[in-house]
């Protein structure tokens, strides 16, 4: 892996450090099932979760609300399942 | 070696409730104000906050301050000093309503006022009946109220550096503090903060126990920097439990699910709480709750392979009831315990919820250390507030929503101190002394350099569950003996921690060791405080000191009634009075905290 993509992976690893303790679970078990094979349309959809408020992020991952859009959802599905 | 230094009138550091509200008071009076955060200031853990915020406004029945001051003396078994308390609860209105205009959405009442609800403890007329206290913006009120304060800041032009991560103190020889030192996560520079007032606001240490409600943010930072700049730390025997986290998670259950019907039963599928309080039965008090779950695990009837849990059990209740009252806890249950509550029990441990002890200060926000004859001197250039900071207004036991309360009213007196004392001060910044920063370096590089060093994850899980087994809800003389041995050995791991990744950017190996060091000093001063203090009181429990006549709920005022202050140097403890006598009013006088 390149020094800009170890890096890019890092910064998005220390996004996932939010203010409720239930996403910060999430993200943990995320990363460490999925390690670095992170393709870079995930990565991109990552950012976008990562980017909400987290309440509203927690309705997502928790499944209380949906949303439409297939790439969150990809990655949504991915984090319930770790 | 020579860091970059940059000039400010005043650096806070945390971007929570209490440093953005102090951030506010110092940016609107034209001072030139840093704010320095590990994380976007609107993810601090100010945003968890459900309850509401406590102030004697008296919009749905009549309420006053010197109540709401009242239940939190109380609430506090004596140990809050009153003048603290007194100051905060005649303040409340006055923060709140400043909130209000800032554009914070509290839910209403018909006639347009903030709509109040009840909250546990609090009571009109000097605990006489329930009152409607607390005010909210729905569950989500610090979470508005920390987006209220952010946007207000930037109007004021204060300054964030958001990911970057303070490192330490820097105090010359006199002991004024000058400022900090941290370090840029985007490029690993160091940089020294050089500042006529530097004011920390870090938040709790919640992460020192294996299983806690708090974010993984909460690491104790400020209060790391302050015990190595020689600081003490105060009260650090008090910690608040919840009763009922999720085992191995720690998200919270709520109170409603017992509220609901919810049993709480052992390894032998016994309701064994109607052994500890037969008539409230689940339903009794949180430490009552605590205290019965904590003897079941202790004396062998846990559940699961290390007996280390109970059950919740709801799988009595109409699963309608389950998906319509309880929908959040379902999906909690279901991805942090892996059972779902309409078909199994919950697996459930006491958890770690809020820290009352913290860096001494007054309520004017300054820090005060003992010096020459006097146990509390100003530490000049240095001030705290918030959960990092003890005023002391929680004393022994936190008040329900008394925790957004504190941090806007200290928050704001602590940046109308800093105000005042940057503007009276005619020099200009003293020089920084360079063995400040060496220290700083030396750290670091000792963690890039460290060889065949223990690795930092192990060990924060050894500090975790070394003060979940011996500190935790209930307290046990041997068990806190040997905890003492037990965390000074975790302590000398962490000094030879080492990380396998030296990058520049973005090392999270590098910041997470950095946060063990800091999760340390907060351990050891509680266990030691804990065990030193041999009665019960608040939130510290122990089995060797019941309720007895001549000591109701093991209370010894004779003997400690009094703040604990822990030196990191040489694991020292001194005592300091609590203050009992308020600003205008009569002490409120001890007498058994029954509710």
């Amino acid at each position: 892996m390149d020094e800009d993509r170890g890096a890019r992976l890092r910064r998005l690893r220390w996004h996932c450090r939010r203010a409720l303790l239930e996403l910060d679970l999430m993200f943990l078990r995320y990363w460490q099932r999925v390690g670095d094979d992170v393709d870079a349309a995930t990565e991109a959809a990552l950012e976008r979760l990562l980017e909400m408020e987290d309440h509203d992020l927690w309705e997502l991952v928790s499944g209380r609300q949906e949303t439409g859009d297939p790439q969150l959802k990809g990655v949504l599905d991915s984090l319930r399942q770790a | 070696m020579k860091v970059t230094k940059r000039t400010f009138d005043a650096v806070i550091v945390g971007a929570g409730g209490a440093g953005l509200r102090a951030a506010l008071q110092l940016a609107e009076s034209g001072l030139k104000t840093a704010v320095i955060t590990k994380v976007f200031p609107t993810r601090s853990h100010t945003v968890a906050a459900q309850g509401g915020v406590a102030a004697s406004l008296g919009n749905s029945e009549e309420d006053h301050w010197h109540w709401h001051m009242y239940d939190t003396v109380k609430g506090s078994d004596w140990l809050g000093d009153q003048d603290s308390i007194e100051f905060m609860c005649r303040k409340a209105n006055e923060v709140v309503i400043e909130l209000e205009h800032y554009g914070m959405p509290f839910d209403r009442t018909d006639a347009g006022k903030i709509y109040q609800r009840p909250f546990g403890g609090h009571m009109s007329n000097f605990g006489e009946k329930p009152v409607r206290r607390s005010c909210a913006a729905a569950d989500r009120t610090g979470h508005a109220m920390l987006h209220a304060l952010y946007q207000r800041n930037v109007r004021a032009n204060t300054q964030f550096f958001v990911e970057w991560m303070a490192l330490d103190l820097i105090r010359d020889a006199e002991g004024e503090v000058l400022g900090v030192t941290a370090l840029e996560m985007e490029t690993g520079e160091i940089v020294a903060f050089q500042s006529k007032a530097t004011i920390f606001a870090t938040g709790g240490a919640g992460r020192i126990y294996y299983s806690s409600t708090n974010a993984f943010i909460n690491t104790g930072d400020g209060l790391g920097m302050a015990a190595r700049a020689g600081i003490p730390l105060e009260d650090m025997e008090f910690w608040q439990f919840h009763p009922t986290g999720v085992a191995g998670a720690g998200v919270l259950i709520t109170e409603g699910v017992r509220g609901e019907g919810g049993i709480l039963r052992n390894s032998a599928g016994e309701r064994f709480m109607e052994r500890y309080a037969p008539n409230a039965k689940d339903l009794a008090s949180r430490d009552v709750v605590s205290r019965a779950m904590t003897t079941e695990i202790n004396e062998g009837r846990g559940c699961g392979p290390h007996k280390d849990f109970v059950l919740l059990d709801i799988t009595h209740l109409d699963p309608k009831v389950i998906m319509q009252r309880l929908p959040g806890i379902r999906e909690i249950s279901i991805q942090f315990a892996g059972a779902d509550p309409i078909k199994e029990p919950i697996p459930v441990v006491p958890t770690a919820h809020y820290q009352m002890g913290g860096i001494p200060t007054n309520y004017h926000g300054q820090v005060v250390a003992p010096r020459g004859n006097s146990m509390s001197v100003a530490v000049p250039g240095f001030y705290a507030a918030g959960e990092c900071a003890c005023a002391s207004v929680h004393g022994a036991n936190r008040l329900g929503t008394n925790s957004l309360l504190d941090l806007l009213v200290f928050g704001k007196s602590a940046g109308e101190t800093a105000v005042e004392d940057v503007k009276k001060s005619t020099k200009a910044h003293k020089a920084l002394p360079q063995e400040a920063i060496d220290r700083t370096l030396a750290r670091l590089a000792r963690l890039d350099t460290q060889k065949d060093g223990a690795d930092a994850h192990q060990t924060r899980l050894t500090l975790q569950r070394t003060m979940q087994n011996h500190c935790g809800v209930f307290r046990f003389a041997d068990k806190l003996k040997e905890g003492v041995t037990k965390i000074l050995e975790v302590q000398q791991d962490v000094q030879r921690v080492a990380i396998k990744d030296k990058s520049k950017v973005f090392n999270t190996a590098r910041i997470e060791a950095i946060e063990l060091e800091n999760l340390i000093e907060v351990a050891v001063s509680t266990m030691i405080s804990a065990e030193a203090r041999k009665e019960s009181r608040g939130a510290h429990v122990r089995d060797d000191a019941p309720d007895t006549a001549e000591h109701p709920n093991g209370r010894d005022d004779d003997n400690w009634l009094k703040h604990s202050l822990w030196f990191k140097e040489g694991n020292r403890l001194d005592y300091k009075s609590v203050k009992l006598t308020p600003l205008t009013v009569d002490t409120i006088e001890l007498k058994k905290r029954a509710y």
